[in-house]
């Protein structure tokens, strides 16, 4: 007999996390906060090994940075006492944030990364207990000219291909670098992709990449939302072109990738560097179903005006046929979308800035008959 | 042994087993840094709180010996005698 699934949508924020869930993708009951007045950078929902565990990058200004996980959505949380993520002795660095959580794939269960601030990679090979620094990217040579973006400098994107050898990495201010041991060695792979802020605007390295992420059935195909710039790669990031073509202006940080489908990604345009606004001060969402060689607007249910961007790892898809996309404003919105963008509607609002959301299918079977803990919020 | 008292914001109760206050013992001076060592031995994650990775005091925790913030003495290695108090508290910031 099939399992009745259930979609459970973790909203991270300045101020603490939201857990949403809903049987359908249109209704949603919203309860929290987890953690008030800790900023939420990151989250992980982790389905894996027959289990739902999800992973938050919780940080206080005044305790520092953690890794928190709860196998029971939410009702309680762990943090391993040593911490999850923590610099060894010689380093001399100290965690300041962690802004990636990302679980492997479905056939290396147990295994999660983890992108930080100052720059760093990090794997966990226990679900996010505790992970290792990687240290082929933390002594890579080009260390001491990687600069730091407006929010900090961190490694934000995370993509690893099905072989788990072939690593993607992008970082602001860097760029992408890419392994092909599986993170032992690392070389920047960024040309074609502009670096207009910088005296030599082709370099090696230092761009500062937004976000990245993988074609789901096109092997060696990348997508790169660009500090100004929209790109494609076809030869895992040899070569990079523009598809920002069509699209209302280049700027932006969100990139998604179909979970399935070759050809489909979207991006949230943002005005521009200067004026960090939907073009217009419209929000709306753009989607191309041909690798770039065109876009589609989809604005379906968002607001008439809206004045507030959309942070890079503030937008997901699931799993689900339809995809569903998500993504929440640095106004408190959240919209959900259970036909990849066709049409969107309000789950929360008046949140606390939202700095990540992460989505996933699970069991009916682990939704609780009473909700969620936490009280509950009104969209 | 008299002793160091190190008092924690109700915050950080809970990562000491929800006591308001821990005791170092010490029959003659400490630094700050010795008497966090000692105290937070048991508690890791009350540790983590307080200093970083490096042993840093984090930006936006302030510990007061004797009223004074130890900022404006001798950081973690200004001294504190047996009987003295050790005072944690969180710094007014964020928005």
């Amino acid at each position: 007999m099939a399992t009745a699934e259930s979609y459970v949508l973790a909203i991270g924020t300045k101020k603490g996390l939201w857990l949403a869930t809903s049987p359908d993708r249109k209704d949603w009951s919203v309860t929290g906060p987890h953690f008030l007045m800790s900023e939420v950078p990151s989250v992980g929902i982790d389905t894996r090994d027959g289990r739902t565990r999800i992973l938050v990058g919780v940080r206080s200004e005044h305790w520092g940075p953690t890794v928190f996980h709860s196998d029971d959505l939410g009702e309680t949380w762990n943090e391993p006492e040593q911490g999850a993520i923590r610099f060894p002795e010689g380093t001399e660095a100290a965690l300041e944030r962690v802004w990636q959580i990302h679980p492997d794939a479905e056939s290396r269960p147990g295994v999660v990364w983890a992108g930080c601030e100052p720059i760093s990679v990090w794997k966990s090979t226990d679900g996010g207990e505790h992970f290792e620094l990687n240290r082929g990217l933390w002594d890579h040579p080009h260390r001491g000219e990687w600069g730091a973006g407006y929010g900090g400098a961190a490694a934000h994107s995370i993509v690893i291909d099905p072989s788990g050898e072939k690593v993607h990495v992008a970082m602001s201010t860097g760029g992408v670098y890419r392994s092909l041991d599986g993170g032992s060695s690392w070389e920047p792979r960024n040309k074609g992709i502009s670096a207009y802020f910088m005296p030599d605007p082709n370099p090696e390295f230092g761009q500062c990449v937004h976000k990245i992420a993988a074609d789901a059935a096109v092997d060696g195909r990348l997508y790169a939302q660009n500090h100004h710039g929209v790109y494609r790669s076809d030869d895992d990031a040899d070569n990079w072109e523009s598809i920002a073509e069509g699209l209302p202006a280049d700027f932006g940080f969100v990139m998604l990738t179909h979970p399935r489908r070759a050809g489909t990604a979207w991006v949230i345009p943002l005005k521009a560097d200067g004026e960090r606004i939907p073009p217009e001060g419209k929000l709306a969402v753009h989607r191309t179903d041909d690798a770039g060689a065109s876009w589609k607007r989809l604005d379906d249910g968002l607001p008439r005006a809206e004045y507030n961007s959309v942070l890079r790892d503030a937008a997901c898809v699931d799993s689900a046929e339809p995809a569903g996309v998500y993504f929440g404003t640095r106004g408190g919105s959240v919209y959900a979308s259970a036909d990849e963008g066709e049409h969107f509607a309000e789950v929360a609002s008046h949140l606390p800035d939202v700095l990540c959301v992460r989505a996933a299918s699970v069991s009916q079977a682990f939704i609780p008959a009473s909700g969620l803990p936490g009280a509950a919020v009104n969209a | 042994m008299a002793g160091i008292s190190v008092v924690l914001p109700s915050v950080l109760q809970p990562l000491a087993g929800g006591q308001p206050l821990l005791t170092a013992p010490a029959d003659s001076a400490v630094t700050v840094e010795g008497v966090l060592d000692l105290v937070t031995g048991e508690y890791p994650a009350l540790s983590r709180r307080l200093r970083d990775e490096t042993g840093a005091v984090r930006r936006y925790v302030n510990i007061y010996v004797n009223g004074n913030e130890i900022r404006r003495l001798q950081g973690l290695a200004t001294e504190v005698s047996p009987g003295q108090e050790v005072l944690i508290i969180q710094s007014v910031a964020g928005g």
